[in-house]
């Protein structure tokens, strides 16, 4: 996997970039890639892992294929998410932080997506799901593999 | 007061997809009006006479921030667009890219042409990443069509960190660092971005540039009250029976949006700016929308009266201890502890001195935390201390 991280992005200030492009390309942030990272861009390691840690969408273990994230803040909270989040762990099996045995799915809980207006919400990967009730959790989910 | 279309005067009629049809709503014509009739000191000049504060939450006057960058020395320039909205509650930009991605891209264009910036950034939260192709497509667009000849525009992607919605992380973000603030000053117009002159608005406070050019400043002035000109975007959510985006002339009462729009009944409390916000009792519903009161960046979260004051404080500090950046004590271990105190407050284990420790660490964190977060963090604390003091007292733990 390795040499061709980050090829067209030389300069330091491309870091969080190329760590982003790196997470979409091998789905995390393992060490040896950010060893690579470090040298190719002229950054310490150790600033490296800082960038990589700081930001909540990258990770650094291997995520699930499909990274489920419910809002847990006080607009959903208030449209009942503790009901969705209960329906979810019964559905796929693993509680907040875990993924599944499978490798299909990632789960976790955070802060306000900006999307109060449709509570309770959450985001697969990227896509937004809004007004989520148990049974909408159980049509939504087979679309994921 | 009126509700009134300034910001949102397109959202629903354009297709946001189409640069046409923004153009047969007057779109673009503010940016050749200013390029082609304006010099740049012309169009600071209308801003400034508008009287238009950031809508981001800090209420900065746009004109003195942009008149700022323009005078100080150097040639490389930079306009950002904070499109990072974080804030609890709120939802007002997603709305607004949603629906009419076009004028954000002229205000941009117009604040570049004021300052003299030949770059312009757009920083999007990843978790609008959905938003992206829409954003980029009105860009391209605008750039096909000539309207950015001598001045483009970058989208750069958040990774996932409330504190990037405070300017000076934000640009160590686009820096492609840890978003940690910066000390000031200096501040962004002298020193922002690659530590050049850079000026750094909110989405909605760029969408009302363009009608300022185009209707003069003191068009926009009429509108507000004597410190808050023009319009504002409300963001509406919780307890509430009809959710969404509404514009307000700012001066209209609390009680216009919550109650007559937005359809709330039985209301206890509202938290206006999310996390970082104030919390307004019912009893001062009437209280005008407007900077010399209540504002910050115009979420408004409804809370009935069946929610227990505690749990909603208690909340709001879990999220500000989870978002801080880590880098001041204050706000760092501030947030920490009161998220522990508040906690034994729900489960009714609160001490008597408790209180006591929760108002001077305030007052502290106040006074010293580096920036707006650990700042405001203590407002939930300090608002419903006086509000609903009998809220924490019956929780105190007497044996």
């Amino acid at each position: 996997m390795s040499k061709k991280v980050a090829s067209q992005n030389k300069a330091p200030e491309n870091l969080l970039i190329a760590l982003k492009e790196a997470q979409t390309r091998f789905g995390c942030l393992p060490q040896e890639i950010m060893l690579e990272l470090a040298e190719s861009l002229d950054v310490p390691l150790n600033d490296v892992y800082g960038v990589a840690s700081f930001y909540s969408f990258l990770t650094i273990r291997p995520p699930g294929r499909n990274v489920i994230r419910i809002c847990k803040s006080l607009p959903c909270y208030l449209q009942d998410c503790q009901v969705i989040i209960e329906t979810l762990q019964k559905e796929i099996g693993i509680r907040p932080g875990q993924t599944t045995p499978d490798g299909r799915f990632s789960f976790q809980l955070t802060n306000c997506i900006g999307l109060c207006d449709r509570a309770p919400a959450m985001l697969i990967n990227s896509d937004p799901h809004v007004e989520l009730t148990p049974r909408k959790i159980s049509q939504i989910l087979p679309k994921y593999k | 007061m009126p509700q009134a279309r300034v910001v949102l005067k397109n959202c629903g009629i354009i297709d946001p997809r189409s640069i046409s049809t923004y153009r047969d709503r007057d779109g673009f014509k503010a940016l050749e009006k200013a390029r082609r009739e304006m010099t740049p000191e012309e169009v600071i000049a209308e801003i400034k006479q508008s009287g238009l504060r950031g809508r981001g939450g800090a209420g900065f006057p746009c004109g003195i921030k942009w008149e700022g960058a323009k005078n100080s020395p150097g040639d490389e320039k930079y306009v950002i667009c904070n499109a990072d909205e974080g804030e609890v509650g709120t939802f007002k930009d997603r709305y607004i890219i949603e629906n009419d991605p076009f004028t954000l891209v002229e205000g941009l264009a117009i604040a570049g042409y004021a300052i003299g910036a030949r770059q312009g950034y757009i920083y999007l939260r990843t978790e609008y990443h959905y938003l992206l192709d829409l954003l980029q497509g009105a860009i391209n667009q605008a750039r096909k069509s000539g309207f950015l000849d001598g001045f483009d525009i970058e989208v750069r992607e958040g990774a996932g960190a409330y504190i990037c919605g405070e300017e000076s992380a934000l640009m160590e973000s686009i820096e492609g660092k840890r978003g940690e603030v910066r000390y000031r000053p200096p501040f962004p117009t002298v020193a922002g971005l690659w530590r050049k002159p850079t000026t750094i608005n909110n989405v909605e406070t760029l969408m009302n540039i363009p009608q300022i050019v185009l209707n003069g400043g003191g068009w926009y002035a009429k509108m507000g009250t004597e410190r808050s000109k023009g319009t504002k975007v409300f963001s509406v959510s919780g307890d509430v029976a009809k959710p969404g985006v509404y514009e307000l002339v700012l001066g209209s009462p609390l009680r216009e949006l919550v109650e007559e729009l937005a359809g709330a009944r039985d209301v206890k409390l509202i938290q206006i700016g999310g996390a970082t916000g104030r919390i307004i009792p019912y009893e001062l519903v009437d209280t005008p929308l407007a900077f010399e009161n209540i504002l910050g960046a115009g979420a408004v979260t409804v809370f009935n009266k069946k929610r227990d004051v505690l749990d909603i404080v208690y909340r709001t500090m879990e999220f500000l201890a989870e978002e801080s950046c880590g880098k001041c004590t204050p706000c760092r271990q501030g947030t920490e502890v009161m998220v522990e105190i508040l906690q034994r407050f729900c489960q009714g284990e609160g001490a008597e001195r408790d209180i006591k420790v929760m108002e001077t660490l305030s007052e502290t964190m106040m006074l010293s935390s580096l920036c707006g977060l650990g700042q405001a963090a203590p407002f939930a604390v300090t608002d419903t201390l006086k509000y609903f003091r009998g809220d924490y007292e019956g929780r105190i733990r007497r044996n």
